[in-house]
């Protein structure tokens, strides 16, 4: 099955020019508010987006993934996303147990919420970023020191890390969506975008 | 206007807010279950002047919306699955006495075993209890649909209900851009329900009282009549909603048909899916069109006729099974060429049940089936089962 | 001629009166005044009501009374006999 998988979604990346991303989290952690606002961000600066939870049941704690797709044109398909190219990780320990480069075109980008140099992680494709966006969540008060929430600072180092979408839109994204701490997570999104290293 | 970026589920709940419903009696269940956490939001927020009802089943969500409907209110509610199962008695009994209830559907598919994603069989099972029903594609046409949907149905020569149905999880989950039409003029569209007779303590008298043989087959022939003048009222709220909001609807909306030698039939949120195929294959030369559904009853059989019988091949997509006979769609659209002297060959695809992904290779796979049956001059295998994993039976 | 109505709605409100249902019944409910206490156990249980209370004690409507025997099934003071309906 994976293997069929991979062959149908080859074309569609070299045919139909959109921007696709996978966000990796725990249930309760904000991967599908990321997403969310990331898409938000996307479609103020006039693309067409989607995004979208992993289809079905989601439990705190267990690793989920949420998704978001762009497009300068508007989109029609509807298929969920098999090949990102763009994969965010908000929680670090889930590299142990889930296969977050899974379908990551070989150009593509990881984007890891870790304290080290990008160039400790060794994933055999795509260019790795990091940023500890969980000592800036705590800075700010976003979340507790167990659990921090990090969807916001986080989306500030996509910013920086693609390029695609400006600081500036994640920044009013953020004030429209996120439910309460609005200056709190805006202002850890930029310093986030500031502070992402590259390899 | 404002845009937003919003679920598919909260699309059909705005749309229905911006209805004015009166009285929303629902019984949450996956995947609607944000329809009425969003209208008991918008009632406690003050947003919507409401009665909600919580009930303890969807078999009693119905039936209050019956009376509430008797009474003279708008009303609609939410469901999906199970819990459209379980309606079905009161579904019969809100069409035939005529009640234009709107219930917004997450289509998901049904037990056993137990699967909580996108098929279209809570509804397409539904088919004959008399209401309309309408699909759509995105989130932008669920929210369109619930003000027509409402529109439709009160008006003097309907007044039956309706379903509006949005996939499973790729739209009632999914966020899309949605422009939501001003408050203004959905009231300009769609002014105040009033029934010429209501349930009232102070003029008592009986609703859908007892049809003896000497008048039931009268009743259920009105009834019917009411869903056949529901194709011309379908096409006036259509154009009024196209020249109020300036989105086009129409029941069946066909792409790149007209030299196509393939067209492929869908409804639902595959059918994006279906176009961007088309595009692809139209690209490497292939005369292939495909025509989404957005109304399936009153079933547009002219309209499929009409726009498909210089087709070679019309591959009608179900994401619905009727175990023993093929999809329903695809019986419909049989039915719709029986008495034609000419038709093209008729070929059915279960696809994408219980939540299986719908991709474009799908589509192309179709395509080559349907070239087979063109090349052989036959159809050896009327309906066949789309990305089926042998491996595992 | 009766026409159909939409939804099946008849505006006679009551019209049920007008069916007498006690040419239904084989046995009719007899109650002996002198037995019987007042509980009005027979007016609570009577599925048509139509047995009515008064000073005397109950009264039951024969138009209505379609002769179902549950008044004299519940009365604790055997008060009640179904007797054989005379025609």
């Amino acid at each position: 099955m994976e293997k069929t998988v991979k062959k149908r979604r080859i074309f569609l990346m070299e045919e139909i020019k959109m921007y696709e991303v996978r966000f990796h989290g725990r249930g309760g952690q904000g991967a599908v508010t990321a997403a969310t606002i990331l898409a938000d961000a996307a479609f103020h600066e006039g693309k067409d987006v989607q995004a979208f939870p992993m289809f079905g049941v989601e439990r705190r704690g267990a690793p989920v993934a949420a998704f978001m797709r762009m497009d300068t044109k508007p989109i029609d398909i509807k298929t969920q996303i098999y090949e990102p190219d763009c994969v965010v990780v908000l929680d670090p320990t889930l590299m142990s147990v889930v296969d977050v480069t899974k379908g990551l075109k070989e150009n593509g980008k990881i984007i890891i919420n870790s304290s080290k140099d990008p160039k400790e992680f060794n994933l055999g494709k795509g260019k790795v970023y990091t940023i500890d966006a969980t000592e800036i969540a705590i800075k700010h008060g976003l979340g507790t020191k167990t659990n921090p929430i990090v969807n916001t600072a986080i989306l500030g180092a996509y910013s920086k890390a693609v390029g695609n979408v400006k600081i500036e839109s994640i920044e009013e994204a953020i004030l429209q969506n996120a439910p309460r701490k609005k200056e709190e997570n805006r202002k850890a999104a930029v310093e986030a975008y500031e502070k992402t290293r590259g390899e | 206007m404002t845009k937003l970026t919003i679920r598919g589920n909260m699309a059909t709940a705005l749309g229905a807010k911006l209805c004015r419903p009166d009285v929303i009696p629902a019984y949450p269940i996956t995947p609607s279950t944000l329809f009425p956490e969003k209208i008991s939001e918008y009632i406690a927020d003050g947003e919507l002047d409401a009665e909600m009802i919580r009930v303890e089943s969807e078999h009693s969500a119905m039936s209050a919306c019956i009376g509430a409907s008797a009474a003279g209110a708008r009303v609609c509610t939410a469901s999906a699955s199970q819990g459209i199962a379980l309606m079905s008695e009161m579904l019969f009994i809100a069409a035939g006495m005529r009640l234009p209830i709107v219930m917004a559907v997450g289509n998901r598919a049904l037990s056993a075993p137990i699967n909580i994603w996108c098929d279209h069989q809570d509804t397409i099972s539904q088919r004959d209890t008399g209401w309309l029903q309408f699909y759509a594609e995105k989130n932008q046409e669920g929210l369109d649909l619930m003000i027509i949907a409402f529109k439709v149905c009160e008006d003097k020569r309907v007044l039956l209900p309706a379903m509006v149905g949005i996939d499973a999880f790729v739209l009632t989950h999914t966020i899309e851009a949605v422009d939501v039409p001003d408050q203004k003029l959905v009231d300009e569209f769609l002014p105040k329900y009033e029934p010429e007779l209501r349930l009232d303590p102070e003029k008592p008298m009986t609703f859908g009282s007892f049809g003896t043989p000497e008048f039931y087959q009268e009743f259920k022939y009105m009834q019917t009549e009411a869903m056949e003048k529901a194709r011309e009222v379908i096409d006036e709220v259509f154009a009024e909603f196209k020249k109020k909001f300036g989105r086009e609807y129409r029941k069946i909306t066909p792409y790149k048909c007209e030299d196509a030698d393939v067209i492929i039939l869908t409804m639902g949120s595959m059918s994006g899916t279906a176009r961007a195929a088309v595009n692809k294959m139209r690209e490497e030369g292939k005369k292939v069109g495909c025509c989404k559904l957005t109304v399936y009853r009153p079933f547009p059989a002219k309209e499929i006729v009409e726009l498909t019988k210089n087709a070679k091949v019309v591959a009608v997509l179900d994401r619905d099974i009727s175990p023993g006979f093929g999809g329903a769609l695809y019986g419909e659209v049989s039915a719709a060429f029986v008495n034609e002297e000419k038709h093209p060959f008729i070929t059915n695809y279960i696809i994408g049940l219980g939540g299986r992904d719908i991709l474009i290779e799908d589509f192309e796979w179709i395509y080559e089936r349907s070239m087979d049956v063109i090349k052989k001059g036959r159809v050896e295998k009327p309906v066949q089962w789309v990305n089926l994993n042998e491996e595992v039976l | 001629m009766v026409k159909v109505t939409l939804g099946a709605v008849n505006k006679i409100a009551g019209s049920s009166k007008n069916y007498k249902t006690g040419d239904w019944r084989t046995l009719k409910p007899v109650i002996d005044l002198e037995k019987c206490k007042k509980c009005w156990a027979c007016y609570k249980y009577c599925p048509e009501g139509c047995i009515e209370k008064t000073e005397k004690g109950p009264i039951v409507d024969y138009d209505f009374c379609k002769g179902c025997g549950i008044c004299a099934n519940e009365c604790p003071f055997k008060a009640i006999e179904m007797i054989m309906e005379e025609r």
